[in-house]
């Protein structure tokens, strides 16, 4: 089962409209409802991402019987130093995207956090590209 | 734990939004401004204490499981807040209280910290 959302950069009022939908989605598949909250946060963590940092993505949806997985590819400035950008606490949002109460640094560590995999690539002035796996069992 | 009824009781609060029964427990609080914080939280049967008013506060509540949601410091939830809020079954509850006074007498009451 697949599924496609587009997210525009910058436009806070519709950001986590794509998660909102994925865990519609999951909920009427009778998926544990912990095992939801961990997958809908981790995304929807990407997605505020993609509205804070980049000109507009996608997230691709593809949900298996044993495990879901979520591409959330970017076009935007990228990411210089991934690792860095791990660490808890490293932040380059604007002061617009703090006031919305994100940009503290916390969100790739709470997508590590929440996904049994996390696997990340980046191109400086190209974007980026976020794949989230998550087992269902 | 404590009531939705007593949260309006002893915060002079309002119910803006939500079919709620107001005998309903609540197990937890967390205070914060910070989205990013909230998204970290694990517990269930949580009250969001919060003066960011904006929708990604009920976005981040929707994906979080949060079920209510207290405005403090006289913040109001618009229109599209309260939509989206009966959308995800969310009971908004509003006061004018500043933070620290709010959440003093919620744990005072005995609404449990998260940690």
């Amino acid at each position: 089962m697949d599924f496609k959302f587009d997210i525009e950069g910058g436009n806070f009022s519709k950001a986590g409209t794509a998660s909102s939908d994925v865990k519609k989605v999951l909920k009427k598949l009778n998926v544990d409802p912990k095992l939801i909250k961990r997958i809908v946060v981790s995304i929807y963590e990407a997605e505020v991402n993609v509205v804070a940092h980049a000109y507009e993505g996608e997230m691709n949806v593809s949900i298996f019987p044993e495990k879901i997985i979520v591409r959330i590819v970017d076009k935007g400035p990228g990411i210089p130093d991934i690792e860095l950008a791990m660490q808890k606490g490293y932040s380059t949002a604007s002061p617009e995207v703090r006031e919305m109460g994100f940009g503290a640094g916390m969100g790739l560590p709470n997508i590590k956090k929440n996904t049994n995999e996390l696997n990340i690539k980046s191109e400086v002035g190209v974007g980026t590209e976020v794949e989230l796996i998550n087992y269902l069992n | 734990m404590i009531k939705v009824s007593q949260i309006i009781n002893d915060l002079n609060a309002q119910l803006v939004c939500g079919n709620t029964d107001l005998n309903q427990d609540i197990d937890f609080g967390f205070a914060s401004d910070l989205m990013s914080d909230v998204l970290t939280i694990d517990s269930d049967n949580l009250l969001l204490v919060t003066g960011l008013n904006n929708l990604q506060t009920i976005r981040t509540s929707e994906m979080s499981d949060i079920p209510y949601i207290l405005f403090v410091r006289d913040k109001k939830a618009s229109e599209e807040m309260k939509n989206l809020a009966e959308e995800s079954g969310i009971t908004i509850l509003e006061c004018r209280y500043s933070m620290f006074r709010a959440c003093s007498i919620l744990c005072n009451m005995g609404l449990e910290p998260v940690y």
